[in-house]
Protein backbone atom coordinates (compact mmCIF):
# COMPACT_ATOMS: atom_id res chain seq x y z
CA UNK A 1 0.00 0.00 0.00
CA UNK A 2 2.68 2.38 1.09
CA UNK A 3 4.95 1.35 -1.78
CA UNK A 4 2.19 1.92 -4.27
CA UNK A 5 1.55 5.42 -3.02
CA UNK A 6 5.26 6.20 -3.14
CA UNK A 7 5.44 5.01 -6.74
CA UNK A 8 2.43 7.09 -7.68
CA UNK A 9 4.01 10.10 -6.04
CA UNK A 10 7.26 9.55 -7.90
CA UNK A 11 5.36 9.21 -11.17
CA UNK A 12 3.65 12.49 -10.51
CA UNK A 13 6.85 14.35 -9.70
CA UNK A 14 8.58 13.03 -12.83
CA UNK A 15 5.57 14.11 -14.86
CA UNK A 16 5.95 17.57 -13.37
CA UNK A 17 9.63 17.82 -14.17
CA UNK A 18 9.19 16.22 -17.61
CA UNK A 19 9.66 19.46 -19.63
CA UNK A 20 13.32 19.64 -18.57
CA UNK A 21 14.08 15.96 -19.20
CA UNK A 22 16.13 15.24 -22.36
CA UNK A 23 13.38 13.13 -23.92
CA UNK A 24 11.10 16.13 -23.95
CA UNK A 25 12.77 17.92 -26.89
CA UNK A 26 10.75 15.81 -29.30
CA UNK A 27 7.62 16.18 -27.20
CA UNK A 28 7.99 19.94 -27.24
CA UNK A 29 8.61 20.07 -30.98
CA UNK A 30 5.49 18.00 -31.57
CA UNK A 31 3.11 20.32 -29.72
CA UNK A 32 0.13 21.07 -31.98
CA UNK A 33 0.66 24.24 -34.08
CA UNK A 34 4.05 24.94 -32.52
CA UNK A 35 6.21 26.58 -35.23
CA UNK A 36 9.37 24.77 -36.35
CA UNK A 37 12.68 26.66 -36.49
CA UNK A 38 13.94 27.56 -40.00
CA UNK A 39 16.88 25.14 -39.68
CA UNK A 40 14.56 22.33 -38.70
CA UNK A 41 12.22 23.08 -41.59
CA UNK A 42 14.99 23.00 -44.19
CA UNK A 43 16.57 19.91 -42.64
CA UNK A 44 13.36 17.93 -42.44
CA UNK A 45 12.26 19.06 -45.90
CA UNK A 46 15.53 17.88 -47.44
CA UNK A 47 15.43 14.67 -45.39
CA UNK A 48 12.33 13.52 -47.18
CA UNK A 49 13.95 14.04 -50.60
CA UNK A 50 16.93 12.01 -49.43
CA UNK A 51 14.65 9.28 -48.13
CA UNK A 52 12.75 9.24 -51.41
CA UNK A 53 15.88 8.90 -53.54
CA UNK A 54 17.24 6.26 -51.17
CA UNK A 55 14.12 4.14 -51.54
CA UNK A 56 14.25 4.59 -55.30
CA UNK A 57 17.92 3.56 -55.38
CA UNK A 58 17.15 0.57 -53.18
CA UNK A 59 14.36 -0.56 -55.50
CA UNK A 60 16.40 -0.18 -58.69
CA UNK A 61 19.96 -1.09 -57.64
CA UNK A 62 18.61 -3.84 -55.38
CA UNK A 63 16.98 -5.44 -58.39
CA UNK A 64 13.47 -5.21 -56.98
CA UNK A 65 12.30 -3.46 -60.16
CA UNK A 66 13.48 -4.27 -63.66
CA UNK A 67 15.43 -1.41 -65.33
CA UNK A 68 13.05 -1.89 -68.24
CA UNK A 69 10.27 -0.28 -66.17
CA UNK A 70 12.16 2.06 -63.91
CA UNK A 71 15.64 3.50 -64.47
CA UNK A 72 17.94 3.90 -61.48
CA UNK A 73 18.90 7.41 -60.26
CA UNK A 74 22.33 7.32 -61.98
CA UNK A 75 20.98 6.32 -65.37
CA UNK A 76 18.37 9.02 -64.96
CA UNK A 77 21.05 11.67 -64.38
CA UNK A 78 23.12 10.41 -67.31
CA UNK A 79 20.11 10.49 -69.61
CA UNK A 80 19.34 13.95 -68.34
CA UNK A 81 22.84 15.11 -69.19
CA UNK A 82 22.45 13.66 -72.67
CA UNK A 83 19.13 15.42 -73.09
CA UNK A 84 20.77 18.78 -72.48
CA UNK A 85 23.99 18.19 -74.42
CA UNK A 86 22.68 16.25 -77.42
CA UNK A 87 18.96 16.78 -77.77
CA UNK A 88 18.56 20.48 -77.05
CA UNK A 89 16.30 19.87 -74.04
CA UNK A 90 16.75 23.47 -72.90
CA UNK A 91 14.72 24.52 -75.95
CA UNK A 92 11.90 22.17 -74.93
CA UNK A 93 11.92 23.61 -71.45
CA UNK A 94 11.81 27.14 -72.83
CA UNK A 95 8.81 26.36 -75.03
CA UNK A 96 6.88 24.69 -72.22
CA UNK A 97 7.56 27.55 -69.83
CA UNK A 98 6.43 30.11 -72.38
CA UNK A 99 3.21 28.13 -73.02
CA UNK A 100 2.44 27.91 -69.32
CA UNK A 101 3.01 31.59 -68.66
CA UNK A 102 1.37 32.69 -71.92
CA UNK A 103 -1.82 30.75 -71.28
CA UNK A 104 -1.80 31.64 -67.60
CA UNK A 105 -1.34 35.37 -68.18
CA UNK A 106 -4.08 35.43 -70.82
CA UNK A 107 -6.42 33.64 -68.41
CA UNK A 108 -5.50 36.04 -65.59
CA UNK A 109 -6.08 39.11 -67.76
CA UNK A 110 -9.59 37.92 -68.58
CA UNK A 111 -10.51 36.24 -65.32
CA UNK A 112 -9.33 38.67 -62.64
CA UNK A 113 -11.39 41.66 -63.87
CA UNK A 114 -14.42 39.43 -64.47
CA UNK A 115 -14.06 37.88 -61.03
CA UNK A 116 -13.85 41.34 -59.43
CA UNK A 117 -16.97 42.46 -61.29
CA UNK A 118 -18.82 39.31 -60.21
CA UNK A 119 -17.74 39.65 -56.60
CA UNK A 120 -18.66 43.33 -56.41
CA UNK A 121 -21.89 43.44 -58.40
CA UNK A 122 -24.39 40.75 -57.49
CA UNK A 123 -26.47 40.99 -60.71
CA UNK A 124 -23.30 40.27 -62.72
CA UNK A 125 -22.70 37.33 -60.42
CA UNK A 126 -26.26 36.07 -60.88
CA UNK A 127 -25.76 36.34 -64.66
CA UNK A 128 -22.41 34.57 -64.93
CA UNK A 129 -21.99 32.38 -61.87
CA UNK A 130 -24.14 29.40 -62.95
CA UNK A 131 -22.41 29.16 -66.31
CA UNK A 132 -18.91 29.56 -64.91
CA UNK A 133 -19.60 26.96 -62.20
CA UNK A 134 -20.68 24.58 -64.94
CA UNK A 135 -17.74 25.40 -67.20
CA UNK A 136 -15.28 24.93 -64.38
CA UNK A 137 -16.03 21.22 -64.30
CA UNK A 138 -15.37 20.76 -68.02
CA UNK A 139 -11.98 19.06 -68.10
CA UNK A 140 -9.55 21.14 -70.11
CA UNK A 141 -7.87 18.03 -71.47
CA UNK A 142 -11.13 16.84 -73.01
CA UNK A 143 -11.11 19.96 -75.16
CA UNK A 144 -7.79 19.05 -76.75
CA UNK A 145 -9.24 17.08 -79.69
CA UNK A 146 -11.71 19.87 -80.36
CA UNK A 147 -9.05 22.56 -80.05
CA UNK A 148 -6.78 20.68 -82.46
CA UNK A 149 -9.68 20.69 -84.91
CA UNK A 150 -10.20 24.42 -84.47
CA UNK A 151 -6.70 25.73 -84.01
CA UNK A 152 -4.41 23.00 -85.32
CA UNK A 153 -1.51 21.71 -83.29
CA UNK A 154 0.30 25.02 -83.07
CA UNK A 155 0.90 27.32 -80.14
CA UNK A 156 -2.65 28.73 -80.17
CA UNK A 157 -4.03 25.32 -79.26
CA UNK A 158 -1.59 24.87 -76.36
CA UNK A 159 -2.34 28.31 -74.97
CA UNK A 160 -6.07 27.66 -75.28
CA UNK A 161 -5.88 24.44 -73.29
CA UNK A 162 -4.24 26.26 -70.41
CA UNK A 163 -6.58 29.21 -70.82
CA UNK A 164 -9.65 26.99 -70.57
CA UNK A 165 -8.21 25.07 -67.65
CA UNK A 166 -7.40 28.22 -65.68
CA UNK A 167 -9.88 30.93 -66.59
CA UNK A 168 -13.06 29.60 -64.96
CA UNK A 169 -11.28 28.57 -61.79
CA UNK A 170 -9.74 32.01 -61.38
CA UNK A 171 -13.04 33.79 -62.07
CA UNK A 172 -14.91 31.87 -59.40
CA UNK A 173 -12.24 32.08 -56.74
CA UNK A 174 -11.60 35.80 -57.30
CA UNK A 175 -15.35 36.48 -57.15
CA UNK A 176 -15.44 34.61 -53.84
CA UNK A 177 -12.51 36.56 -52.45
CA UNK A 178 -13.93 39.95 -53.47
CA UNK A 179 -17.44 39.03 -52.29
CA UNK A 180 -16.04 38.02 -48.91
CA UNK A 181 -14.61 41.47 -48.14
CA UNK A 182 -15.36 42.56 -44.57
CA UNK A 183 -18.66 44.43 -44.62
CA UNK A 184 -17.59 46.81 -41.86
CA UNK A 185 -14.67 48.06 -43.99
CA UNK A 186 -17.09 48.77 -46.83
CA UNK A 187 -19.42 50.59 -44.45
CA UNK A 188 -16.54 52.61 -43.01
CA UNK A 189 -15.61 53.69 -46.54
CA UNK A 190 -19.18 54.83 -47.23
CA UNK A 191 -19.29 56.91 -44.04
CA UNK A 192 -16.06 58.54 -45.22
CA UNK A 193 -17.81 59.65 -48.38
CA UNK A 194 -16.66 56.94 -50.78
CA UNK A 195 -18.67 56.52 -53.97
CA UNK A 196 -19.70 53.05 -55.22
CA UNK A 197 -16.80 53.07 -57.67
CA UNK A 198 -14.50 54.27 -54.90
CA UNK A 199 -15.53 51.34 -52.71
CA UNK A 200 -14.68 48.88 -55.50
CA UNK A 201 -11.35 50.53 -56.30
CA UNK A 202 -10.21 51.51 -52.84
CA UNK A 203 -11.71 48.83 -50.61
CA UNK A 204 -12.81 45.66 -52.41
CA UNK A 205 -9.78 45.34 -54.70
CA UNK A 206 -7.05 46.10 -52.14
CA UNK A 207 -8.78 43.99 -49.48
CA UNK A 208 -8.97 40.98 -51.81
CA UNK A 209 -5.57 41.53 -53.47
CA UNK A 210 -3.55 39.16 -51.24
CA UNK A 211 -6.09 36.39 -51.76
CA UNK A 212 -6.19 37.05 -55.50
CA UNK A 213 -2.41 36.70 -55.61
CA UNK A 214 -2.64 33.40 -53.73
CA UNK A 215 -5.33 32.18 -56.13
CA UNK A 216 -3.08 32.99 -59.09
CA UNK A 217 -0.22 31.10 -57.48
CA UNK A 218 -2.42 28.06 -56.96
CA UNK A 219 -3.76 28.09 -60.52
CA UNK A 220 -0.28 28.53 -61.99
CA UNK A 221 0.51 25.17 -60.38
CA UNK A 222 -2.45 23.60 -62.15
CA UNK A 223 -1.43 25.17 -65.46
CA UNK A 224 1.66 22.95 -65.40
CA UNK A 225 -0.52 19.86 -65.47
CA UNK A 226 -2.56 21.13 -68.40
CA UNK A 227 0.48 22.06 -70.48
CA UNK A 228 2.04 18.62 -70.22
CA UNK A 229 -1.24 16.96 -71.19
CA UNK A 230 -1.53 19.32 -74.15
CA UNK A 231 2.03 18.47 -75.18
CA UNK A 232 1.52 14.73 -74.87
CA UNK A 233 -1.03 14.98 -77.65
CA UNK A 234 -0.05 16.45 -81.01
CA UNK A 235 3.08 18.39 -80.29
CA UNK A 236 6.54 18.69 -81.81
CA UNK A 237 8.38 20.34 -78.94
CA UNK A 238 8.18 20.82 -75.20
CA UNK A 239 8.82 18.70 -72.12
CA UNK A 240 5.64 16.67 -72.67
CA UNK A 241 6.66 15.95 -76.24
CA UNK A 242 10.07 14.73 -75.07
CA UNK A 243 8.33 12.41 -72.60
CA UNK A 244 6.19 10.84 -75.33
CA UNK A 245 9.28 10.42 -77.57
CA UNK A 246 11.16 8.72 -74.73
CA UNK A 247 8.29 6.36 -74.13
CA UNK A 248 8.52 5.19 -77.74
CA UNK A 249 12.22 4.48 -77.10
CA UNK A 250 11.46 2.81 -73.73
CA UNK A 251 13.84 5.32 -72.10
CA UNK A 252 12.43 5.55 -68.56
CA UNK A 253 15.48 7.54 -67.44
CA UNK A 254 14.55 10.41 -69.73
CA UNK A 255 10.88 10.25 -68.76
CA UNK A 256 11.71 10.50 -65.09
CA UNK A 257 14.21 13.26 -65.74
CA UNK A 258 11.53 15.22 -67.62
CA UNK A 259 9.06 14.78 -64.77
CA UNK A 260 11.63 15.91 -62.23
CA UNK A 261 12.49 18.98 -64.31
CA UNK A 262 8.81 19.92 -64.29
CA UNK A 263 8.75 19.53 -60.54
CA UNK A 264 11.85 21.66 -60.07
CA UNK A 265 10.59 24.47 -62.33
CA UNK A 266 7.25 24.34 -60.54
CA UNK A 267 8.95 24.60 -57.18
CA UNK A 268 11.09 27.54 -58.31
CA UNK A 269 8.20 29.51 -59.79
CA UNK A 270 6.02 28.76 -56.79
CA UNK A 271 8.66 29.89 -54.33
CA UNK A 272 9.29 33.06 -56.33
CA UNK A 273 5.55 33.76 -56.49
CA UNK A 274 5.17 33.19 -52.76
CA UNK A 275 8.09 35.50 -51.98
CA UNK A 276 6.65 38.17 -54.25
CA UNK A 277 3.23 37.95 -52.59
CA UNK A 278 4.81 38.21 -49.20
CA UNK A 279 6.68 41.36 -50.23
CA UNK A 280 3.69 42.97 -51.87
CA UNK A 281 1.19 42.17 -49.14
CA UNK A 282 3.21 42.36 -45.97
CA UNK A 283 0.29 44.15 -44.30
CA UNK A 284 -1.91 41.06 -44.53
CA UNK A 285 0.47 38.74 -42.68
CA UNK A 286 -0.40 38.10 -39.09
CA UNK B 1 -29.30 69.29 -36.00
CA UNK B 2 -30.46 65.64 -35.97
CA UNK B 3 -34.16 64.87 -35.72
CA UNK B 4 -34.92 61.23 -35.07
CA UNK B 5 -38.63 61.05 -35.84
CA UNK B 6 -40.30 57.88 -34.64
CA UNK B 7 -37.57 55.60 -35.95
CA UNK B 8 -38.33 51.89 -35.47
CA UNK B 9 -36.59 48.81 -36.82
CA UNK B 10 -37.78 45.24 -37.15
CA UNK B 11 -35.42 42.62 -38.55
CA UNK B 12 -37.17 39.99 -40.64
CA UNK B 13 -36.89 36.50 -39.18
CA UNK B 14 -34.61 34.10 -40.98
CA UNK B 15 -36.31 31.06 -42.51
CA UNK B 16 -39.67 31.01 -40.82
CA UNK B 17 -38.46 32.31 -37.49
CA UNK B 18 -40.37 35.22 -36.02
CA UNK B 19 -39.02 38.71 -36.83
CA UNK B 20 -36.91 40.60 -34.26
CA UNK B 21 -38.18 43.94 -33.06
CA UNK B 22 -34.92 45.78 -32.30
CA UNK B 23 -36.25 49.31 -31.85
CA UNK B 24 -39.61 50.67 -30.81
CA UNK B 25 -40.33 54.11 -32.30
CA UNK B 26 -37.63 56.46 -30.98
CA UNK B 27 -38.05 60.21 -30.93
CA UNK B 28 -34.96 62.25 -30.21
CA UNK B 29 -33.78 65.69 -31.13
CA UNK B 30 -30.09 66.51 -30.99
CA UNK B 31 -29.09 70.17 -30.98
CA UNK B 32 -26.05 71.51 -32.80
CA UNK B 33 -22.84 71.20 -30.77
CA UNK B 34 -24.50 68.81 -28.35
CA UNK B 35 -22.71 65.73 -27.02
CA UNK B 36 -25.44 63.15 -26.51
CA UNK B 37 -24.57 59.80 -24.99
CA UNK B 38 -26.92 56.88 -25.53
CA UNK B 39 -26.84 54.41 -22.67
CA UNK B 40 -28.53 51.02 -22.74
CA UNK B 41 -28.08 47.34 -21.97
CA UNK B 42 -26.54 45.01 -24.52
CA UNK B 43 -28.82 44.16 -27.42
CA UNK B 44 -31.23 47.05 -26.90
CA UNK B 45 -30.73 48.45 -30.38
CA UNK B 46 -28.11 51.15 -29.75
CA UNK B 47 -25.99 50.13 -32.71
CA UNK B 48 -29.09 49.76 -34.85
CA UNK B 49 -30.20 53.32 -34.03
CA UNK B 50 -26.75 54.74 -34.76
CA UNK B 51 -26.50 52.82 -38.03
CA UNK B 52 -29.84 54.24 -39.12
CA UNK B 53 -28.60 57.78 -38.40
CA UNK B 54 -25.43 56.95 -40.36
CA UNK B 55 -27.56 55.71 -43.26
CA UNK B 56 -26.06 52.22 -43.10
CA UNK B 57 -29.36 50.65 -42.12
CA UNK B 58 -32.94 51.59 -42.99
CA UNK B 59 -35.69 52.34 -40.51
CA UNK B 60 -38.85 50.27 -40.97
CA UNK B 61 -40.84 53.22 -39.61
CA UNK B 62 -40.08 56.91 -39.20
CA UNK B 63 -37.10 58.81 -40.49
CA UNK B 64 -33.97 60.71 -39.52
CA UNK B 65 -33.87 64.33 -40.62
CA UNK B 66 -30.77 66.50 -40.97
CA UNK B 67 -30.61 70.21 -41.92
CA UNK B 68 -29.84 69.00 -45.44
CA UNK B 69 -32.94 66.78 -45.55
CA UNK B 70 -33.94 63.23 -44.62
CA UNK B 71 -31.19 60.60 -44.42
CA UNK B 72 -31.25 58.27 -47.42
CA UNK B 73 -27.78 56.76 -47.18
CA UNK B 74 -24.33 57.17 -45.70
CA UNK B 75 -22.38 60.34 -46.41
CA UNK B 76 -19.29 62.26 -45.36
CA UNK B 77 -21.42 64.70 -43.36
CA UNK B 78 -21.80 61.98 -40.70
CA UNK B 79 -18.49 60.49 -39.61
CA UNK B 80 -18.63 57.18 -37.81
CA UNK B 81 -16.35 55.27 -35.46
CA UNK B 82 -17.34 51.62 -35.16
CA UNK B 83 -17.53 49.17 -32.29
CA UNK B 84 -15.09 46.87 -34.15
CA UNK B 85 -11.71 47.91 -35.52
CA UNK B 86 -12.34 49.10 -39.06
CA UNK B 87 -9.09 50.68 -40.20
CA UNK B 88 -8.11 49.65 -43.70
CA UNK B 89 -5.33 47.15 -42.98
CA UNK B 90 -3.49 47.78 -46.27
CA UNK B 91 -3.15 51.52 -45.61
CA UNK B 92 -0.78 53.23 -43.19
CA UNK B 93 -2.02 55.41 -40.36
CA UNK B 94 -1.57 58.54 -42.50
CA UNK B 95 -3.27 56.96 -45.51
CA UNK B 96 -6.17 55.81 -43.37
CA UNK B 97 -6.69 59.32 -42.04
CA UNK B 98 -6.48 60.71 -45.58
CA UNK B 99 -9.01 58.20 -46.98
CA UNK B 100 -11.98 60.57 -47.05
CA UNK B 101 -9.85 63.50 -48.21
CA UNK B 102 -8.63 61.52 -51.21
CA UNK B 103 -12.20 60.61 -52.03
CA UNK B 104 -12.90 64.37 -52.12
CA UNK B 105 -9.93 64.75 -54.52
CA UNK B 106 -8.22 67.18 -52.21
CA UNK B 107 -4.73 68.19 -53.42
CA UNK B 108 -1.87 66.31 -51.83
CA UNK B 109 -0.27 69.20 -49.94
CA UNK B 110 -3.53 70.19 -48.30
CA UNK B 111 -4.21 66.56 -47.42
CA UNK B 112 -0.82 66.17 -45.75
CA UNK B 113 -1.47 69.26 -43.64
CA UNK B 114 -4.79 67.96 -42.34
CA UNK B 115 -3.38 64.50 -41.70
CA UNK B 116 -0.50 65.96 -39.69
CA UNK B 117 -2.92 68.06 -37.66
CA UNK B 118 -5.06 65.08 -36.66
CA UNK B 119 -2.10 62.76 -36.11
CA UNK B 120 -0.92 65.30 -33.56
CA UNK B 121 -4.36 65.71 -32.09
CA UNK B 122 -4.71 62.01 -31.28
CA UNK B 123 -1.11 61.78 -30.13
CA UNK B 124 0.24 59.44 -32.78
CA UNK B 125 3.16 61.41 -34.16
CA UNK B 126 5.85 58.97 -35.23
CA UNK B 127 3.31 56.29 -36.17
CA UNK B 128 2.19 57.81 -39.50
CA UNK B 129 3.87 55.07 -41.52
CA UNK B 130 2.66 52.15 -39.37
CA UNK B 131 0.06 49.70 -40.56
CA UNK B 132 -2.97 48.96 -38.35
CA UNK B 133 -1.71 45.52 -37.34
CA UNK B 134 1.32 47.21 -35.78
CA UNK B 135 -0.90 49.27 -33.46
CA UNK B 136 -2.59 48.48 -30.17
CA UNK B 137 -6.36 48.53 -29.96
CA UNK B 138 -6.39 51.97 -28.33
CA UNK B 139 -4.13 53.38 -31.03
CA UNK B 140 -6.33 51.90 -33.73
CA UNK B 141 -9.42 53.57 -32.30
CA UNK B 142 -7.54 56.87 -32.07
CA UNK B 143 -6.72 56.58 -35.75
CA UNK B 144 -10.37 55.74 -36.45
CA UNK B 145 -11.40 58.93 -34.62
CA UNK B 146 -8.82 60.97 -36.53
CA UNK B 147 -9.98 59.41 -39.79
CA UNK B 148 -13.57 60.43 -39.09
CA UNK B 149 -12.61 63.94 -37.93
CA UNK B 150 -10.27 64.65 -40.85
CA UNK B 151 -13.32 64.60 -43.10
CA UNK B 152 -14.74 67.47 -41.05
CA UNK B 153 -18.22 65.94 -40.66
CA UNK B 154 -21.11 67.97 -39.24
CA UNK B 155 -21.98 65.03 -36.97
CA UNK B 156 -19.74 62.47 -35.31
CA UNK B 157 -21.29 59.07 -34.53
CA UNK B 158 -19.42 56.81 -32.12
CA UNK B 159 -20.55 53.25 -31.40
CA UNK B 160 -18.85 52.01 -28.21
CA UNK B 161 -15.48 53.01 -29.64
CA UNK B 162 -13.67 52.17 -26.40
CA UNK B 163 -15.70 49.07 -25.58
CA UNK B 164 -12.84 46.65 -26.26
CA UNK B 165 -10.17 48.59 -24.33
CA UNK B 166 -8.89 48.07 -20.82
CA UNK B 167 -9.95 50.49 -18.09
CA UNK B 168 -6.85 52.69 -18.00
CA UNK B 169 -6.66 53.08 -21.76
CA UNK B 170 -10.37 53.70 -21.86
CA UNK B 171 -10.06 56.58 -19.34
CA UNK B 172 -7.27 58.19 -21.31
CA UNK B 173 -9.26 57.86 -24.53
CA UNK B 174 -12.29 59.46 -22.89
CA UNK B 175 -10.17 62.44 -21.85
CA UNK B 176 -8.72 62.68 -25.34
CA UNK B 177 -12.14 62.61 -26.99
CA UNK B 178 -13.50 65.14 -24.53
CA UNK B 179 -10.60 67.47 -25.21
CA UNK B 180 -11.16 67.18 -28.96
CA UNK B 181 -14.83 67.99 -28.45
CA UNK B 182 -14.12 70.92 -26.15
CA UNK B 183 -11.87 72.34 -28.88
CA UNK B 184 -14.35 72.39 -31.73
CA UNK B 185 -17.73 71.26 -30.34
CA UNK B 186 -18.95 68.99 -33.07
CA UNK B 187 -22.38 67.45 -32.74
CA UNK B 188 -21.75 64.02 -31.26
CA UNK B 189 -23.90 60.94 -30.78
CA UNK B 190 -22.03 58.49 -28.56
CA UNK B 191 -23.30 54.98 -27.82
CA UNK B 192 -22.09 53.15 -24.72
CA UNK B 193 -23.15 50.74 -22.02
CA UNK B 194 -20.70 52.25 -19.52
CA UNK B 195 -22.45 54.58 -17.09
CA UNK B 196 -19.36 56.56 -16.06
CA UNK B 197 -18.45 57.06 -19.69
CA UNK B 198 -21.93 58.30 -20.49
CA UNK B 199 -21.80 60.91 -17.70
CA UNK B 200 -18.19 61.97 -18.10
CA UNK B 201 -18.47 62.65 -21.83
CA UNK B 202 -22.03 63.74 -22.37
CA UNK B 203 -23.84 67.01 -22.04
CA UNK B 204 -26.98 64.89 -22.14
CA UNK B 205 -27.58 61.22 -21.55
CA UNK B 206 -30.38 59.23 -23.17
CA UNK B 207 -31.18 55.94 -21.43
CA UNK B 208 -32.75 53.19 -23.50
CA UNK B 209 -34.89 50.29 -22.36
CA UNK B 210 -34.04 46.64 -22.91
CA UNK B 211 -34.97 45.23 -26.33
CA UNK B 212 -37.01 46.40 -28.05
CA UNK B 213 -35.31 49.70 -27.29
CA UNK B 214 -37.19 52.87 -26.49
CA UNK B 215 -36.06 56.12 -24.87
CA UNK B 216 -36.56 55.55 -21.16
CA UNK B 217 -35.03 58.72 -19.74
CA UNK B 218 -33.35 61.81 -21.08
CA UNK B 219 -31.07 63.33 -18.47
CA UNK B 220 -29.12 66.58 -18.88
CA UNK B 221 -25.57 66.35 -17.54
CA UNK B 222 -24.93 69.82 -16.19
CA UNK B 223 -21.28 69.28 -15.28
CA UNK B 224 -19.08 72.21 -16.32
CA UNK B 225 -16.38 72.02 -19.00
CA UNK B 226 -13.45 71.52 -19.20
CA UNK B 227 -13.87 68.24 -17.37
CA UNK B 228 -10.91 66.44 -15.86
CA UNK B 229 -10.72 62.82 -14.77
CA UNK B 230 -10.94 63.94 -11.12
CA UNK B 231 -14.54 64.81 -11.83
CA UNK B 232 -15.35 61.11 -11.73
CA UNK B 233 -15.11 61.14 -7.95
CA UNK B 234 -16.93 64.45 -7.37
CA UNK B 235 -20.27 64.35 -5.50
CA UNK B 236 -22.32 65.74 -8.43
CA UNK B 237 -20.89 63.01 -10.63
CA UNK B 238 -21.70 60.38 -8.02
CA UNK B 239 -25.28 61.60 -7.73
CA UNK B 240 -25.78 61.29 -11.49
CA UNK B 241 -24.12 57.93 -11.49
CA UNK B 242 -26.44 56.67 -8.79
CA UNK B 243 -29.47 57.85 -10.65
CA UNK B 244 -28.40 56.33 -13.96
CA UNK B 245 -27.40 53.11 -12.27
CA UNK B 246 -30.96 52.75 -10.98
CA UNK B 247 -32.41 53.45 -14.43
CA UNK B 248 -30.14 51.05 -16.26
CA UNK B 249 -30.29 48.32 -13.63
CA UNK B 250 -34.01 47.75 -14.16
CA UNK B 251 -33.37 47.32 -17.85
CA UNK B 252 -30.38 45.07 -17.42
CA UNK B 253 -32.48 42.76 -15.26
CA UNK B 254 -35.09 42.60 -18.02
CA UNK B 255 -32.46 41.95 -20.66
CA UNK B 256 -30.66 39.21 -18.73
N1 LIG C 1 -28.69 42.27 -39.16
C1 LIG C 1 -29.50 41.82 -38.18
N2 LIG C 1 -30.39 40.84 -38.42
C2 LIG C 1 -31.20 40.40 -37.46
N3 LIG C 1 -31.23 40.87 -36.21
C3 LIG C 1 -30.38 41.86 -35.89
C4 LIG C 1 -29.46 42.38 -36.86
N4 LIG C 1 -28.73 43.35 -36.27
C5 LIG C 1 -29.17 43.42 -34.99
N5 LIG C 1 -30.16 42.53 -34.77
C6 LIG C 1 -30.89 42.34 -33.49
O1 LIG C 1 -31.26 43.60 -33.03
C7 LIG C 1 -31.04 43.73 -31.63
C8 LIG C 1 -30.27 45.00 -31.35
O2 LIG C 1 -28.96 44.89 -31.89
P1 LIG C 1 -27.88 46.03 -31.70
O3 LIG C 1 -26.65 45.57 -32.38
O4 LIG C 1 -28.44 47.31 -32.16
O5 LIG C 1 -27.68 46.02 -30.12
P2 LIG C 1 -26.71 46.92 -29.24
O6 LIG C 1 -27.56 47.71 -28.34
O7 LIG C 1 -25.75 47.67 -30.10
O8 LIG C 1 -25.95 45.82 -28.40
P3 LIG C 1 -24.41 45.82 -27.90
O9 LIG C 1 -24.31 46.74 -26.74
O10 LIG C 1 -24.21 44.40 -27.46
O11 LIG C 1 -23.57 46.22 -29.05
C9 LIG C 1 -30.30 42.49 -31.20
O12 LIG C 1 -31.13 41.74 -30.36
C10 LIG C 1 -30.01 41.72 -32.44
O13 LIG C 1 -30.33 40.38 -32.26
MG1 LIG D 1 -23.71 47.55 -30.54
Amino acid sequence: MKARRARALRARTTAMTAPTAPRSALRRAMRPLRPASPAMRVGLGLAFFVLFVALWALATFGGLVSPFFLADPFTMLQEGWLLFTRFGFIGDIGITVWRVFGGFILAGLVAVPLGILMGAYKPVEAFLEPFVSFARYLPASAFIPLLILWAGIGETQKLLVIFIGAVFQIILMVAGAVGGTRRDLVEAAYTLGATDGGVVRRVLIPAAAPQIAEILRLVLGWAWTYVIVAELIGSSAGIGHMIVDSQALLNTGQIIFGIIVIGVIGLISDTAFKALNRRLFAWSLA
Amino acid sequence: MIEIEGVARTFPGARGRSPTRALEPVRLSVARNDFVTILGPSGCGKSTLLRIVAGLDEATEGQVRLPSGPVTGPGPDRGMVFQSYTLFPWLTVAENIAFGLREKRMPKAERAEIVAFYVDKVGLRGFEGHHPRQLSGGMQQRVAIARALANDPAVLLLDEPFGALDNQTRSLMQELLLKIWEDDRKTVLFVTHDIEEAIFLGSRCVVMTARPGRVKADIPIGLPHPRLYKLKTAPEFMALKERLTEEIREEAIKAA
